[in-house]
């Protein structure tokens, strides 16, 4: 590894990360595709959900953080599901307690189940409540610039906007958005949500992000732990393109071989 | 049934002897060795106070696991 590659982290709450793909934990088989496919992806972050014990069921069985040991990854509890400020803050609440003091937190306040986009004002409302609780908070919203902004300045570690609609896999529909609201940050911004395939991850990191959050392109691949290297590879491939910076788009052709010595 | 308590546990009727404490809630419900966290009348209870902490009648109980999730 060259010295340039060892320097480039991703910066969270003032932790170093080598990756910057982070992955959610839903929606896979069983707990060892999970874990298998948390592997591949090269992910340090993982995302989990905070839900009741199931009374009366089989607690025999291992529990997430068995297989994903907070040892070794970061766990970034959500609040996904909750649709109110006050639902949010308690989920955090009761993951920090879960946790043993761990505060870093991934808000979302969705509005409609139907689009599963985030309620900016209860979001707002719920970073602010988080922030002055001692959270670090990284916060799911829409790819407004203002919006993202608003929740930088409250004091959110990460911002996180989507391409597209949770477990949509319609890709980064807004780039010019994001790239607005990359130009005005200065904390990480993250896609979170909307990535379908590898080249989606690509065009994120493409457009300068500092990291890609994702969950459904992994797991409802047809083959995930597979898909999990993809993203992987895209994830690091999209960001060292961004370095390396693209050529200019042109209209007409510009001949790659030389003109003179042809021998016509 | 004077000698048990009713809670609501998860949203459910749940019975337990009286003055039951949480750490005997957690193993009741076999959750011994697991990562949870309990919640009684949304005031969250911290874990050092799980043995000395006593449910009353009608306490209304959340615990939560963390599970798979985006």
């Amino acid at each position: 590894m060259n010295k340039s590659k060892q320097a480039d982290t991703l910066v969270i709450a003032g932790k170093s990360y080598q990756s910057r793909l982070l992955v959610g934990t839903g929606k896979y088989r069983d707990l060892a595709e999970t874990a298998a496919a948390i592997e591949a992806s090269g992910a340090e972050i993982v995302t989990v959900a905070v839900r009741r014990t199931n009374i009366g069921q089989n607690n025999d069985e291992p529990n997430l953080l068995d297989v994903l040991s907070p040892e070794k990854y970061t766990i970034l509890p959500n609040t996904a599901g909750c649709y109110t400020a006050e639902d949010a803050v308690r989920t955090c609440r009761l993951a920090r307690e879960l946790l043993d003091g761990h505060d870093l937190v991934k808000l979302e306040v969705l509005g409609d189940q139907k689009t599963l986009y985030p309620d900016i004002t209860q979001t707002l409302s719920a970073a602010k409540t988080l922030v002055d609780d001692g959270f670090k908070v990284m916060v799911y919203t829409s790819d407004d610039p203002i919006v993202a902004k608003q929740l930088e300045e409250i004091g959110c570690v990460a911002v996180m906007p989507l391409g597209a609609p949770i477990g949509s896999g319609l890709g980064i529909r807004n780039p010019y958005n994001i790239r607005l609201i990359l130009e005005n940050a200065s904390v990480p911004i993250l896609v979170d949500a909307g990535v379908g395939t590898a080249s989606d991850a690509t065009v994120a990191m493409e457009l300068g992000c500092d990291g890609v959050l994702m969950n459904t392109a992994i797991a409802a691949a047809r083959e995930p732990v597979l898909m999990a290297r993809a993203m992987n590879l895209a994830v690091e491939s999209g960001r060292v393109a961004w370095k390396a910076g693209r050529m200019p788009r042109k209209l007409y052709a510009s001949a790659s071989s030389p003109i003179d010595g042809l021998i016509s | 049934m004077n000698d048990k308590l009713e809670i609501e546990l998860n949203g459910k009727p749940f019975f337990l002897d009286k003055a039951a404490s949480l750490t005997q809630l957690a193993e009741t419900l076999a959750l011994n060795g697991t990562r949870y966290a309990i919640e009684v009348n949304q005031e969250i209870v911290p874990r050092s106070q799980h043995e000395s902490f006593k449910l009353s009648d009608a306490d209304v109980v959340e615990v939560v696991q963390a599970i798979g999730g985006g």
